[in-house]
Parts: C-alpha cells; structure tokens; sequence
C-alpha cells in the first residue's frame, strides 16, 4: 500500500509537468492544426536554458525558470511569424513536414551547442526526502509539483478569463468573425503558439533537475505531449491535464510493478489504443476550449 | 432494379436532417429531388452513397439492402454518383481521370501487375480506349491530355460526370450538376443526361434549375425540412400548393 | 529520360566497380544503394497514397534483425533468411495498416512513430532474442552457389540487383490500376470511393509493399554492415529516409533514387568539413527550406525545366 501511494505521488509529479506539455500541444495542434512534432525541442530547450542560468550565470531558481519559459515563447513566437505565417492556406502535412526540420534542426543544434553528454542542473533544494506518513518524497519534486500546478492554474486562467484567451477562443472558434470583430488573427496566432511552446520549456525546466538533460530526451517529450493532446481530446485544456496526470501515474505504475524498461512505451501503446478504438480521446465529451 | 428507400432517417445530434423519407426510383427514369436550401437534398444522397449512417431506415437495390455498406461496395454495386462542389482528381490529367473512374472495369491484381503479364497490356489499352470514347461522349476530347485543375469551372464538372460513367452506373446519382454554370452548359448537361438514361442508366438528380428539372425529369421528390412533401409528374408538382409554400412561404394572413 | 539515357545509366551502373578506385567509394556506393530500396519503399507510402510514415525504421530494423537472427541462430541460408525478412516486415506493415484503417494525415504518423516506438523497446529489453543494446555481432556475409559474397564487389551486385527489383516493383505498381488507386487515395478520397476504389484495401496494400520492401533493405543492411543493434531503430534513419524522398521528388520514381545517392555521397563527401550533427542540422534546415521553395522536389523540378509534365 506504502508502495502504490509512492508510485502515484511520483506519478502525480511526472504527471504534472506532462499536463504542462499537453496543454501547449493542444492548443498548438488542437486549435491551430499544427503537426508540432518539436514541441518537444522546446521542452529540451527550456531544460539547457535553466541548465546554463544556473551551472553558469547562477541564478535563482524562479529566476532559470522564468528565463526557460521566456526562451520557449520568444522562439516559438519566432517559429510561427518566419514559418507558420508563410504558409498559413497550405495543407497539414506541409507545415507537418516544416515542423520536421525545425525538430531535426533544433535537436542537433542542441547537440552542437551542449555536447551529447547528458548534463545534471544543480538545483538549490535539499536532497533528503520530505517523509509524510508511508510517502518518501523529495523537496525538489514537491517544488515541481506545486508549480507545475500554479502554471496548469494560470494557463486556465488565462484562457477562461482574460481577453487574451477569449480572443484565443474567438479565433480559433470562427476565425472570420473574430477579425470582423478586430481581433488581429496574425497576433492571436503567433501568441498561442508562443504560450503552447513556453509551457513546453517550463515542463522541461521543472524536469531536468529531476533527471538529466540530454539532446535527445525532446523526442520521448513530443509523442507524450502527443499521447496526452489525444487521450484528452484536442484542443481540450482539461483533458489534456487529467491526460497528463493519468499518463504520469500510469507510467510510474507501470515501471514499478510490470517493468521499468518497458515505461516509456506507455505513451505509445495509449496512441494506439486511443486512435484504434476512441478517436476522439477519453473526455471528448467535454467542451472544448473552441 | 428499383432503387427503394424506405422510412429513412437521419440525425445530426439535436437535429434531424431526414425524417421518414420514402420514394422509389423507377428502372429507366429520370427523377428529381427539389427542396430549398437544408431541405436534406444531399443528406439523402450521402445516406444513398454510403458515405452517411441513417439513423433508421431501408434502401434497398433490386431487393438487395444498401444499407451500412461502404461507399466503394455500393459503387460496386452499380450505383455512382457525383458531388455537390466540384470534385475531380486535381493534379491527374483528364484521361487519368477518367481512367481512375474506369477502376471498376480492371481486373489487374496485385499479383499479375508484379509478373508484367503480357494481357494486363492488353486490358490497359482497352481502358485507354474506353476513357477515350467517355470522354468523346461528354464533349472532352480535346481535354484529353490537360490537368484536370486547369480546366475552367464547366468542363470540370462534365469531368466529373465522365469520371462517374466510367464507374459504369446502373444508377447515377448527380449532386446539382448544374451549378454555377451557364444556359448553355446546362443545356449541354440536360442533353447528356438525356442520353445516358437512352443507354438504360437510371439518373436521380438533386438541382435547383427548375426549368431544368422540369424539361428533363420524369418523376420529381419535393423535400422539405427532411420530409417528402410531394412525389409527381413534374407539371402536377409544379402546382402543388405544400410545394409552392415551402418555397415562397405561407400566405400572409389578413393585417 | 531517353532511352539511350537509360541504357547509360544501366551500363554505368554495372560497370561501377570498375571504374571507381578504391574499397571506400565502393562502400558509400553500396550504402546508397540501400538507402535507395528503403527511399523507394517510403515513397511508396509517401509519394503515392500521400500517407507519412515516421515509423519506417522499424520495419528497417524488423527485416534486419529477422535476417541476423535466422542466420546467426537458426543457421538459415541468407536467402531464406532475406525472404522471411520481407516477409516479417510486410506483415509488421500490414498490422500498421489495419490498426491506422481510418486515420488519415497526422494521426497515421503518430501511429507509425509509436509502432516504431515499441518495437524499438522491445529490441532494447528482449535481451534473450536480440541481445539487448549490446547487438548481433557476427552476422554471416551471404552465399551464393558456395561463393561466398563477402567482398564488397559481390555485395555491390547484390544490392544493384536489389534496387533493380525494387524498382520494377514500384514502376509496374504505379503504372497499373493499383498505382492510380493509390494516386486517387491521396487526390481526393471519397470520390476514389464512389467509382469503387476499396480504400482499406489499397491502403493496407500499399503499407505492406512499402514495409516489405523497408525489410529487404534491412536486411541488406545487416549482412553488409555484420552487425545489428537497437541503433537501427534511431529515428536518424528515419529522417535520411524522409530527406531522400522529400528532396528527390515524392511521387516520382526517379525521385527517391535521386536523392539517396545524394544524400549518402553529399554525407561522405562533407565528412571530413563537419560533423554528422552539422549533416543532421543542415537536414532539418533543408527540409523547412525544401518546403517552402522545392516543395515538389529535384526531379520534378529538373522535369519542369526541361519543359514536361512530371509524372
């Protein structure tokens, strides 16, 4: 018993920061209908950021953090305008394809820049585990959930409450009418994407002191963000965090009780299964965001 | 050889599109559907098709039921038609098209067309010469060899009309094939259909043109709201009070 | 391309080892050669049914590791083994197919990527079947009526006599009745439908001759390069694939071939001047750049210079 509650409350960490990837890859691909296969390069870009604000510039926790999300928006604020604008009329699979090669060159440029041996972000919290009742959990992994939860908080807020979301919602809902009503499309768009990209990089700055930050570990990061936007519908902000949270448990009931090796194919086998049989994802029944 | 549809029913969520639709389709007729804009005229088309479930209801072909079969196993059945907007395949010349339509009339397998046997040759340029004379018969001859998206908006749709006889239709279902064009295209289009149905293919037609519907049609269907409202000869519908109204609205009543 | 162009080309082709001087240029020549069937196979899906698939690395390393491990330890002949391969990965491509019945687009790509995805952890964590990440050392050169074809003369032939099949399969594919069903899956699908296109059909057909096809290049590959690890499954392979058909020109024939020779000699020859990761960079560079500038790609764009319809 001791041990099932351990493994949901690791699972409920993992399961927060995946929340984080999914609610950007919703909206992203949700509602803009764009095949974002890097949006797990802004999750390893958000880790090297934080990375190098603290092994280098030393900086404060909050601090690396708010710089990682502030490097994921500006550079998929950056992607969208050079990019996505272009080609904005075009069919799904060209932007797909686009998206590709910022996946490819993103990655490498990573392993350009940081070398491929995985690097260990120093982070300020003691290492001894916090132990409440039969759960041993660490100050750090406490710290990731609780912010992962006010980022999963703001995110809601900010779509259901400020003008900013409703006039997300508006574009993405009935586009022409919302630019006969004087939303500026163009700037909705690029503000999303932006949004989606910074929660990507602040899931991958809330990780990577947990485990290490390699150029590679963006790929796992895309097909769960992917895993999540389908299990909880797209364009669906609630489902995609109840999807994060039951991914992460999953996973971690997964590795704890059948096999460890096998984790990550959680994600997979939840495509599959999700496609083969509900396509519309588990909480479609919900209302989506637009 | 009856094309029959029985209480056919179809909803989309709150709404119902087709409510206890009934008619037949006479072997060898002409028949029209008419209705105004969201009548159901092209619901009943998909649901014939197979592109859409009904929610309830028969269609039957020749006593056989249609009914939750796969647009391509309909087709096989002899039963084709065509879409609303122009539907063609873009970036295919036109003979391609049409040879596309013509799959039906292959019979290269996997097999066969990996040996190279000498008769697949044999078949292909029959199916060249078939697309040939189908686009002869629609008047696109000399369209053979240009992309289909190159077109003008016209010889489009008479490109869908050959991709559509290729299939080689019992039953030719055509979604408005006079929309959007001119007198004299659709004068061309009636004179086709005309003589499709003179080489024993039924046509069931959905259109707007009434002088169109009129001149050609047999039999006209009135929908309306999802329900048949009127089924005639076209002069007796023309006058029918349910259909005059559905069209022009009720009669204002006194101030 | 002319005849006489064609009849050049072949002669070339045949008369390759000749003329080339050393073991090294061999090698890059076989390896095009490999990359030219799985650019092939992926065109199949890509160029012609319009499907993406990002998972083709995992019927890569399936024809492969089936191809090792029947002849390392079932002692079966390379041929036996080559044709269970094909065999094996045509039917992994079938069980892709079906389970993508009706996802089109972005959803049949996240299928393949997680289908890749699994049998990548299995090839990882089965240690008793394929060793694990330490691989199949070992794998016999194959053999031929005795003669051993372990020099990389005989194996040149074989993989030109591979790339020849291939070829023939693709070109007799496209240009039948099968071919133009797969080309009216990607045109326009619901009126391929209602001339009686069965579209599962000529989908999961076009899957299992493409996954087939990625096997027999596998393994080519596994008995050229005597070794077979997880490291196939790296989405890298993935990537040169998708360049090479994306950048010769997709629906063609010509294309993919094109582009595989491309983009193993462009590798090699830019080797010594940078990194592989510089290689891999400037390949999602060249993608973004190919889409919005050579979207059809090289031969297709070669074609339009010389003033004809690409095919």
């Amino acid at each position: 018993m001791a041990e099932l509650l351990q493994h949901l409350v690791n699972g409920l960490v993992l399961g927060g920061t995946y929340a984080l990837l999914g609610i950007g890859l919703t909206l992203i691909f949700g509602l803009m209908n764009v095949v974002n296969f890097a949006h797990g390069e802004f999750y390893t870009l958000g880790a090297y950021v934080a990375f190098a604000a603290l092994a280098w510039a030393g900086v404060d926790f909050f601090v690396a953090l708010l710089m990682a999300i502030a490097a994921g928006a500006a550079l998929g604020w950056l992607c969208e305008v050079t990019l996505l604008r272009p080609l904005r009329g075009e069919s799904i699979d060209t932007t797909m394809l686009v998206m590709i090669g910022v996946w490819i060159a993103m990655q490498n440029g990573e392993l350009l820049v940081w070398g491929g041996v995985a690097k260990s972000i120093p982070h300020p919290f003691p290492t001894a585990p916090l132990v409440l009742g039969p759960v041993a959990i660490a100050p750090l992994r406490i710290f990731v959930l609780v912010l992962a939860a006010a980022l999963i908080a703001a995110s809601w807020l900010l779509i259901q409450k400020t003008k900013l979301g409703r006039a997300m919602r508006a574009t993405f809902q009935d586009r022409d009418t919302a630019a006969l009503m004087g939303v500026g499309i163009g700037r909705i768009h690029a503000a999303t994407f932006a949004f989606g990209s910074g929660l990507a990089a602040a899931a991958g700055a809330l990780l990577g002191p947990v485990f290490l930050v390699y150029p590679s570990m963006g790929d796992l990061a895309s097909l769960k963000a992917f895993s999540v936007v389908i299990l909880g519908g797209l364009g669906n902000l609630p489902g995609a965090t109840l999807g994060g949270l039951l991914l992460g448990i999953v996973e971690e009931l997964g590795a704890g009780y059948i096999s460890s090796g096998y984790r990550d194919a959680v994600g997979f086998v939840i495509i599959i299964l999700v496609l083969l049989f509900r396509p519309s994802g588990l909480f479609a029944r919900q209302e989506r965001i637009a | 050889m009856t094309l029959a549809v029985r209480d056919l029913a179809v909803r989309f969520g709150g709404v119902t599109a087709l409510e206890a639709v009934t008619f037949d389709v006479r072997p060898g007729s002409i028949t029209s559907v008419i209705g105004p804009n969201g009548a159901g005229k092209t619901t009943a088309f998909n649901v014939i098709t197979g592109y859409l479930r009904p929610a309830g209801g028969r269609i039957t072909y020749e006593g056989v039921p249609l009914t939750g079969l796969r647009p391509s196993a309909i087709a096989r059945r002899g039963i084709v038609r065509t879409f609303q907007r122009t539907s063609v395949f873009p970036a295919l010349s036109v003979e391609d098209n049409v040879l596309t339509g013509l799959h039906l009339r292959g019979t290269a397998g996997f097999l066969e067309v990996l040996a190279g046997r000498r008769r697949l040759a044999a078949e292909e340029s029959g199916l060249v010469m078939d697309a040939a004379a189908i686009l002869e018969f629609v008047g696109l001859a000399h369209r053979r060899r240009e992309m289909a998206r190159a077109l003008p908006y016209g010889e489009q749709r008479l490109v869908e009309l050959a991709i559509a006889l290729a299939a080689r239709p019992r039953v030719l279902l055509l979604d408005e094939p006079g929309a959007g064009m001119t007198g004299a295209e659709k004068a061309v289009v009636s004179g086709l259909i005309r003589k499709i149905r003179e080489q024993g293919v039924t046509v069931l037609l959905v259109e707007h043109d009434m002088r169109m519907v009129m001149g050609i049609s047999d039999t006209v269907i009135a929908l309306n709201g999802g329900r048949v409202i009127a089924e005639g000869a076209p002069a007796a519908i023309q006058a029918h009070p349910d259909v005059i109204r559905a069209y022009l609205g009720a009669p204002r009543g006194p101030a | 391309m002319t005849r006489a162009g064609g009849w050049l080309l072949a002669a070339a082709a045949l008369t390759l080892p000749l003329w080339l001087s050393s073991a090294y240029h061999l090698h890059v020549a076989i390896m095009a050669g490999i990359f030219g069937v799985l650019a092939l196979s992926l065109n199949l899906l890509l160029g012609f049914t319009g499907q993406l698939s990002l998972g083709h690395a995992a019927f890569f390393g399936i024809g492969a590791y089936t191809s090792a491990l029947l002849t390392l330890k079932g002692a079966w002949s390379f041929w036996a083994a080559l044709a269970a391969a094909v065999a094996l990965a045509g039917a992994a491509g079938w069980l892709v197919g079906r389970l993508s019945l009706k996802l089109r687009g972005a959803y049949f790509v996240l299928v393949t990527i997680s289908f890749a995805g699994v049998i990548s952890l299995v090839s990882v964590n089965w240690i008793e079947l394929t060793n694990g990440p330490l691989g199949l050392p070992g794998v016999p050169a194959p053999e031929l009526f005795g003669w051993s074809l372990r020099s990389k003369t005989a194996y040149y032939y074989l993989v030109l006599a591979a790339i020849a099949l291939s070829y023939l399969v693709c070109a007799r594919l496209v240009k039948s009745r099968i071919g133009r069903a797969f080309v009216a899956l990607r045109e326009n699908e619901p009126l391929a439908e209602s001339v009686g296109v069965d579209v599962t059909h000529y989908l999961v057909l076009a899957a299992v001759v493409s996954a087939g096809m990625a096997g027999l290049g596998g393994s080519l590959y596994a008995h050229y390069t005597r070794f077979v690890s997880p490291e196939v499954f790296l989405f890298t392979y993935t990537v040169t694939m998708v360049v090479m058909v994306v950048a010769g020109g997709k629906g063609t024939l010509a294309g993919p071939l094109v582009g595989a020779v491309l983009f193993t000699v462009l590798p090699e020859a830019l080797r010594a001047a940078a990194s592989w990761q510089w290689q891999m960079l400037a390949y999602g560079v060249l993608l973004v750049l190919l889409v919005f500038f050579l979207p059809r790609g090289i031969v297709p764009a070669v074609q339009a210079l010389r003033g004809r319809d690409a095919s």
